[in-house]
């Protein structure tokens, strides 16, 4: 195991990639010289030249087709798009094209194209760098959609991505890349599609991912110091969604709250709400919460900043509320 | 359209051109009759243009195509049987009855689409021609797009990342001079395309679109320059359709002696009448041609209507791989 970072952990994934397989290459908005917006690419470009980590212009659209034709052309392209805030001026590739070449030519087209961006708000960059957007992704029928949560799922997720024959997307969160964490360098691909426990606990079951995973798991410290044990479900891929291991959790603690980063109105927790209610109602003790971000442009000054997204005391006070334990 | 031409290749050219042609009215025939539904959009008019560019390809590379794409995928040679099956939405359509008209794919051919979202095939093109640049393949990418697209930012993104890597596109835009139903000059300052592209460093050339052999021999300079490795061209093929822009469309905004004016150009009649003036074409051969053409698409239409309906338990088919790592 090595102590690294969200950030070199994703690096190390993308290096993996690009030193084992020919057709692998790196293209986006200052993923070569600069090194990187969020500096995961950092290095890659002196270690595989310009043919393979590709400065693009600022097209999100053109580059993120191009993806899509480099991959129907026999490639395995990675595609970084700098925030997902920037990725709404590629949606029409993406939804239009990357998700529906499969299906509307019959079968015959094969888009593995791998799609990175960073997502989330929490380092004061106002209401166009802070979005969390990924659950409209997760819309969209013929895409995967990734959320790593951990340092070993920044690593193990990508790799993952990398063997589909479809496009994935991969949401890293940007307040997650100073992260530490032990990752197993030897370890291949992760799985796609598979929730996991992250703590186990009797009395609720707190279903997150990405980059209210730490939170959750802080709040459940919180929740222990008063005696609640809440089990911690990390959703990882947001489609196809791993219903079966949320339903089994709300099986053993009977409540369910659904933190998500995202705004709450047509949000993912509403998706992981609704499957709740269809394949697990008669396990429920009481009606499934969900705790979002404020419905507001994300707000620059630090203390709304704070108050706009779900935060450890928030989401123990929302689990609190749950179980009737106010104080 | 005076300079001398093999007598096979002039009849091989006339004869696919009038294939679209009959194509597309029997296609219009059935639409009336209910059996093609969704949006058909005819390229009657436009017919030089695709089979003159098409003698540029070889068949390693790749064509990208609109929502008007019947005589390019006829031109590619997608036989006419698939096309019908998928305008049908037949299971041995071309698409498997996923596309429709404006989605026609046939990857042995390496015809991607079939966009229907205008600009939206350009960065693909794009893709498609870095994948081949990569892998040291001496393929180009042919990309149609009409006068509408150049309005996307996609024209100007992606002129401009295939003329920065100095990609194999060879970039076809088929000016009918409508964007639906607003003129190039309703919807453009600069309406000369050719000068967008030179702005974006894609060298480009204007030519007449309703002259079948104008189109192929500018289309085969583009492609061989092209296949040099000296970066993408542009080639702007100045045509017309006939027919209204969709079967929905009543072609209020055109005028009539505009339509007319055109129509006395048409591709199929110039042609013809080229070929006769060379001694090429007799009156037995025209009729021969159309006595062929017409078998092959009655042969088109009844393999569309013996094609199979894709079972509805297969709706869900081909959405997604389930995830190999799972």
């Amino acid at each position: 195991m090595t102590k690294m970072t969200y950030r070199e952990a994703a690096r190390s994934a993308l290096r993996e990639a690009l030193r084992s397989d020919p057709r692998v290459f790196l293209m986006g908005e200052d993923v070569g010289r600069y090194g990187g917006a969020f500096a995961v690419s950092h290095g890659l470009l002196a270690e595989f030249g310009p043919e393979r980590v590709r400065d693009t212009p600022l097209s999100e659209n053109t580059f993120v087709g191009a993806g899509v034709g480099a991959a129907l052309g026999g490639l395995r392209p990675i595609v970084e798009v700098m925030t997902v805030n920037f990725s709404l001026l590629c949606l029409d590739q993406v939804v239009n094209n990357a998700a529906t070449l499969r299906h509307m030519s019959g079968g015959q087209l094969s888009v593995p194209l791998v799609v990175r961006m960073a997502t989330g708000a929490g380092r004061q960059l106002a209401a166009q760098h802070s979005h969390s957007l990924e659950g409209w992704y997760a819309h969209v029928p013929g895409i995967t959609v990734v959320a790593p949560g951990t340092v070993a799922d920044a690593r193990g997720l990508l790799l993952a991505a990398l063997r589909e024959p479809d496009p994935v997307f991969v949401f890293e969160h940007a307040s997650l890349y100073a992260m530490e964490g032990e990752v197993d360098e030897t370890a291949g691909p992760d799985e796609l599609g598979r929730a996991v426990v992250r703590r186990e606990g009797a009395d609720l079951s707190l279903i997150t991912y990405g980059g209210s995973l730490p939170k959750a798991l802080a709040a459940a410290d919180l929740l222990a110091a008063d005696g609640i044990a809440a089990e911690v479900i990390d959703l990882r891929t947001l489609r196809p969604l791993d219903t079966a291991t949320i339903l089994a959790s709300v099986a053993r603690t009977h409540r369910a709250l659904v933190v998500d980063e995202g705004w709450r109105t047509g949000s993912f927790a509403a998706e992981v709400s609704a499957r709740i209610m269809e394949g697990g109602f008669y396990d429920l003790d009481g009606p499934v919460q969900r705790l979002c971000s404020a419905e507001v442009p994300i707000p620059y000054a630090r203390h709304l900043e704070d108050a706009a997204l779900p935060q450890p005391a928030t989401i123990a006070a929302a689990a609190r509320a749950m179980l009737w334990r106010d104080g | 359209m005076s300079a001398p031409i093999g007598r096979d290749h002039g009849l091989d050219l006339l004869r696919q051109m009038v294939l679209i042609r009959r194509f597309e009215e029997k296609a219009a025939e059935l639409y009336s009759v209910g059996k093609i539904r969704g949006f058909l959009h005819l390229y009657i008019g436009e017919e030089a243009v695709a089979v003159g560019a098409m003698q540029a390809l070889t068949p390693e590379d790749n064509v990208v195509a609109t929502y008007r794409e019947h005589g390019q995928a006829l031109a590619r040679g997608i036989p006419p049987g698939a096309v019908m099956a998928e305008m049908y939405g037949k299971a041995n359509g071309c698409s498997r009855g996923r596309g429709g008209s404006m989605h026609l794919f046939d990857i042995e051919r390496r015809f991607h689409g079939g966009h229907a979202i205008v600009g939206g095939g350009l960065p693909v093109a794009v893709g498609l021609a870095l994948a081949d640049a990569m892998q040291s393949r001496a393929a180009v990418t042919a990309c149609f797009f009409g006068d509408g697209a150049v309005a996307e930012g996609a024209f100007a993104e992606s002129l401009n990342l295939a003329a920065l890597w100095r990609l194999p596109v060879v970039f076809l835009c088929e000016n009918n001079l409508y964007a639906m139903g607003t003129a190039l000059a309703r919807h453009q300052a600069q309406t000369d395309i050719v000068r967008k592209a030179e702005a974006a460093g894609v060298p480009g050339e204007a030519v007449d679109g309703m002259d079948v052999l104008a189109v192929e021999a500018a289309a085969r300079q583009g492609a061989e320059a092209v296949r040099g490795g000296r970066g993408p061209r542009l080639l702007e093929a100045r045509t017309y359709r006939f027919r209204a822009h969709s079967m929905y469309d009543p072609d209020l905004y055109r005028p009539r002696d505009e339509i007319e004016r055109w129509k006395a150009s048409d591709p199929v009649v110039r042609f013809s009448a080229a070929l006769r003036a060379q001694g090429l074409l007799a009156d037995a051969d025209i009729a021969a041609m159309e006595a062929s053409v017409a078998a092959e698409v009655d042969a088109a239409v009844a393999e569309a209507e013996a094609g199979p309906w894709e079972p509805v338990e297969d709706l869900l088919k081909d959405v997604c791989t389930p995830p190999v790592s799972r």
